[in-house]
């Protein structure tokens, strides 16, 4: 058993700490008293996974077991999470892998034909043949692509039903396919609270309209956080929605949960506590960082690209979602919950250098964002981190850069910003002209193009940061991007204090969220 | 005696200045070009006198210096224009001066521009099929009659131009300038009555999607017309500078774009889809409906060509320049139509001058002219025009009595 999470003073002895910042990392001295919140180590992983993923599939929460409820004749469709989880992605064979096995050995023994297997990529580019084969394994692949394996298509209208609408007048609208099935069998990984449960189906599958109903500025803003369900906004509509979808296609999820181990053994550093580093990780802590600044940047983005996390599962829990979720949950807060004392002047956050949207890709300035202020500033469950008109400081380079292919729509976004960068001026000016814009729909379908409307949920994502901080400030970012952005940059976090003095004074309480690895912390 | 800056026949600098500018390097340095190896030279030259009484002297007070003719000096201008040019020729076609003679209706000391145009009323021809019904800009005739061959002045050998201390000019060329424009803006009436010439060359729908590409003077000029003459609905402006984004706004520009990724703009605003061809720069399928083109650059007129929709317009308002990809122009069906120097039009009113000393009246014009150089200045003076984007300048100008 790993030991918890905890929250550690900084004083005289307490050596450099790792930061993340892009493709690369630093050891970075902090102001004496600053607190850092170390997620717990990591859970133990199940030794015999099949073994758990069957028990789980045969005394499923809420629901008569997985064969009882595939017979022959039905229309069976299974859905699992994008290539946006888990991050990195995890060394095959992907757990998803292993439960879709078990579910179409389960459905051929039952004699079902008519099986289906959709990506819930919702307005995410929908997978290349070769990461759907690496997330269902050669073997479904083979069997099933093209024909019976896709993408989820949110623009084809052909392919959605619209369900109704909830009590609140939101559409439920999803894939046709999924919707008119005898049985869901959903797949999914949460890494984090804000996934699984609700949001599987009605979000993975989903159309625009739809999604606006939740990925909105006031929805996000009223999400706080966005990983507490319970008073997350977004979650609500979530539920709400779940509630119309089950109303018509009865849902069978299987909700797996991952350890905290996102980093392969040579990198074993990067997870390590610091005072514990050995001679090994600290050797491996030089090569690494010479080597990779030694590397071109190409270079260096494929190699940090290819790194595959050494994921173990810590919890397999099926059945009806609504009474599986909450078994999810509490694995994940074992893996993940720290309990933190009261509110900091200035969160530290070091960004790494992958997020759910740049996966073999590349991470442009709007998903450094998203990343920040979006995703790392709802790491908290009770209160944020950083108190009501603090400063976050973040690490990373920021570079200008966009991948043409997958990030088309990010381009344009990313001159709006010039003129401007409020979240509810970005919605009510811009967002439907992105969203219905036809060259993105067609890139969306046909090439590996995110929606349109992508970079704007992206910026959502981050709008309640944006209202809770007064300042943000980059160390290492190249200054003419993070000042389109509408933050500060800083060279230093010498610096970054500096700028934020204005802010905070001259001694202010300064909170480090030491992650990756994964931590929430639980802000009392 | 007069000075004059005096383009001569020299076929080593022409071709030196040509194949220097044609380098990247050497079209950056164009102006530096321009001042030391063009075919260029300040002389001192006699007085000239008037061929008749329909002809006065002129004392430039300003004279700009035109986006054409720094082509010329830099060898970049077509070849094609040659024969409608006579050695040596004094440059300088945008003039602000004063008669110094009497002409019919037109007292000596009047405050006058010229439109350059030498056309058949010049030479003492008959009017040719052109003139007589107003297009003055095709008269068939610069190459005949009294005069040299010159299809303006500031080209032609006999008449001279404003890039002196005197010209001549016939008074069907003259324009009396209101006393509530300042010289400053009055320089600007040849060009912006270019851009009326040019935003009447084609029939606008109202509400028609308009890209105006470049805001030098030509850009920002057209932008104005366009704003001012037609019901033109959303304007886009591509500037290189900021300041020249600045004052398009200030003309009522929709949106000014950057050179860099204007295409990804414009689909943007149309709604157009874009096409990214594996080699050679990106174009729309839809787009908008007409395009002037007022750089007279390849890239230009190839970005022009590109942002339209299948059946669109471009009217070439700058020189058309080499190197452009005219596939777009089959393949969407466009129209590309010329738009040079301007028209009398069939009644004295209707005539481009009139309108563009009316729309001066009111336009926000002021600063468009910043720098003036003697004509002994002229290095300075053209390697400022030719980068005066960079310099947040509009229009560098001579005048000419000064030094």
């Amino acid at each position: 058993m790993g030991r918890p999470g905890f929250v550690l003073d900084v004083d005289e002895r307490t050596p450099p700490l790792l930061l993340h910042e892009g493709e690369g990392f630093r050891l970075e001295r902090l102001p004496l008293g600053s607190q850092v919140i170390y997620p717990p180590e990591s859970l133990p992983a199940i030794v015999d996974l099949e073994g758990a993923i069957r028990r789980a599939l045969l005394h499923p929460h809420g629901s008569d077991p997985l064969p009882e409820l595939l017979q022959r004749d039905m229309r069976l469709t299974i859905v699992f999470d994008d290539l946006s989880l888990p991050l990195p992605p995890m060394r095959t064979p992907d757990v998803r892998q292993r439960v879709i096995e078990q579910v179409l050995e389960m459905a051929a023994a039952a004699g079902v034909d008519d099986v289906e297997l959709i990506a819930a990529n919702s307005l995410h580019r929908r997978m290349t043949p070769a990461e759907l084969k690496r997330t269902v394994g050669e073997r479904v692949f083979r069997a099933f692509h093209p024909d019976h394996l896709c993408n989820h298509d949110a623009e084809n209208p052909s392919d959605l039903a619209h369900l109704g609408t909830t009590a609140h007048g939101e559409d439920v609208e999803i894939n046709r396919r999924a919707a008119e099935s005898d049985l869901i069998v959903y797949v999914n990984i949460t890494l984090t609270a804000m996934n699984g449960g609700s949001k599987s189906v009605a979000v993975g599958l989903a159309s625009y309209a739809s999604l606006r109903h939740h990925h909105n500025v006031h929805t996000l803003r009223h999400s706080r956080s966005f990983n507490d369900p319970p008073h997350s906004a977004m979650h609500q509509s979530y539920d709400r929605m779940a509630d119309v979808i089950g109303g018509h296609v009865p849902v069978f999820t299987i909700e797996t949960t991952l350890n905290n181990e996102p980093f392969p053994a040579s990198l074993r550093f990067l997870t390590r506590r610091e005072w514990e580093w050995n001679l090994t990780d600290q050797a491996s802590y030089l090569a690494v960082k010479r080597s990779n600044e030694l590397v071109t940047g190409k270079l260096r983005h494929r190699v940090w690209q290819a790194t595959e996390a050494p994921y173990g599962v810590t919890g397999v829990h099926a059945g009806v979602p609504s009474q599986v979720h909450p078994h999810t949950l509490a694995a994940v807060h074992r893996q993940q919950l720290t309990e933190v004392q009261g509110q900091a002047d200035v969160a530290i956050f070091g960004l790494p250098y992958i997020c759910p949207y740049n996966v073999n890709s590349i991470m442009n300035p709007i998903l450094v964002m998203s990343l920040g202020l979006g995703y790392f500033f709802n790491l908290y469950r009770g209160r944020p981190i950083v108190r009501q008109g603090g400063v976050a400081i973040f690490y990373h380079p920021m570079p200008n850069e966009f991948h043409p292919v997958h990030h088309p729509s990010y381009i344009d976004f990313y001159e709006l910003l010039a003129e401007t960068t409020d979240p509810v001026m970005l919605e009510t000016k811009y967002e439907k002209q992105f969203a219905t814009d036809p060259w993105y729909i067609h890139l969306y379908r046909t090439s590996y193009a995110y929606h349109g409307v992508h970079p704007f949920y992206m910026w959502y994502w981050g709008a309640h940061a944006m209202q809770h901080l007064h300042d943000v400030i980059f160390v290492g970012g190249d200054r003419s991007t993070t000042a389109r952005l509408g933050f500060r940059a800083a060279s230093t976090l010498a610096d970054a204090l500096e700028l934020a003095r204005e802010t905070v004074g001259r001694d202010p309480q300064i909170s480090y969220l030491h992650a990756p690895p994964m931590v929430l912390a639980d802000v009392r | 005696m007069s000075v004059a800056l005096q383009y001569h026949r020299s076929a080593g600098r022409y071709f030196a200045a040509r194949a220097v500018s044609g380098t990247r390097a050497g079209g950056r340095l164009a102006g530096a070009l321009a001042g030391n190896l063009a075919p260029l030279r300040l002389v001192e030259q006699t007085e000239p006198t008037p061929f008749s009484e329909s002809w006065s002297r002129i004392e430039p007070v300003l004279s700009g210096i035109c986006g054409s003719d720094l082509g010329l000096l830099t060898g970049r201008s077509s070849p094609y224009l040659g024969p409608l040019t006579s050695m040596p020729f004094v440059l300088g076609h945008e003039v602000v001066g004063h008669t110094l003679d009497e002409l019919p209706g037109l007292p000596r000391g009047s405050r006058v521009v010229i439109d350059p145009v030498l056309r058949c009323a010049a030479r003492g021809l008959p009017a040719c099929p052109a003139c007589l019904t107003g297009h003055t800009s095709r008269c068939d005739h610069v190459t005949t009659g009294r005069l040299a061959a010159g299809l303006q002045t500031g080209f032609c050998a006999d008449t001279g131009g404003g890039w002196s201390r005197r010209l001549l000019a016939h008074a069907s060329q003259l324009h009396a300038v209101p006393d509530q424009l300042p010289d400053e803006v009055a320089v600007l009436l040849e060009p912006l009555a270019c851009a009326v010439h040019a935003a009447r060359r084609v029939l606008i729908a109202p509400g028609a999607s308009v890209l105006v590409v470049g805001a030098g003077t030509v850009g920002l000029l057209t932008l104005l017309a366009l704003r001012k003459l037609t019901s033109a609905g959303e304007i886009h402006v591509i500037a290189k500078h900021r300041h020249q984004a600045d004052r398009a706004h200030e003309l009522g520009a929709t949106q000014v774009i950057s050179t860099d990724g204007a295409t990804r703009a414009l689909r943007r605003s149309t709604g157009a889809l874009l096409v990214e061809p594996e080699l050679g720069q990106s174009y729309l399928l839809g787009g908008m409906d007409l395009a002037f083109e007022c750089t007279g650059g390849s890239a230009g007129m190839n970005t022009a060509l590109r942002s339209l929709q299948a059946g669109g317009t471009v009217i070439a308002s700058g020189i058309p320049a080499e190197g452009v990809d005219l596939t777009p122009l089959w393949y969407r069906e466009l129209h590309l139509i010329g738009a040079y120097a301007s028209a009398v039009g069939e009644e004295p009113e209707e005539g481009d001058f009139p309108e563009a000393i009316r729309l001066a009246r009111s336009a926000p014009l002021d600063g468009y002219v910043d720098t003036k150089y003697s004509l002994e200045q002229w290095r300075n003076a053209l390697d400022h025009a030719a980068a005066a984007g960079r310099l947040g300048t509009i229009k560098v100008v001579f005048a000419p009595g000064a030094g």
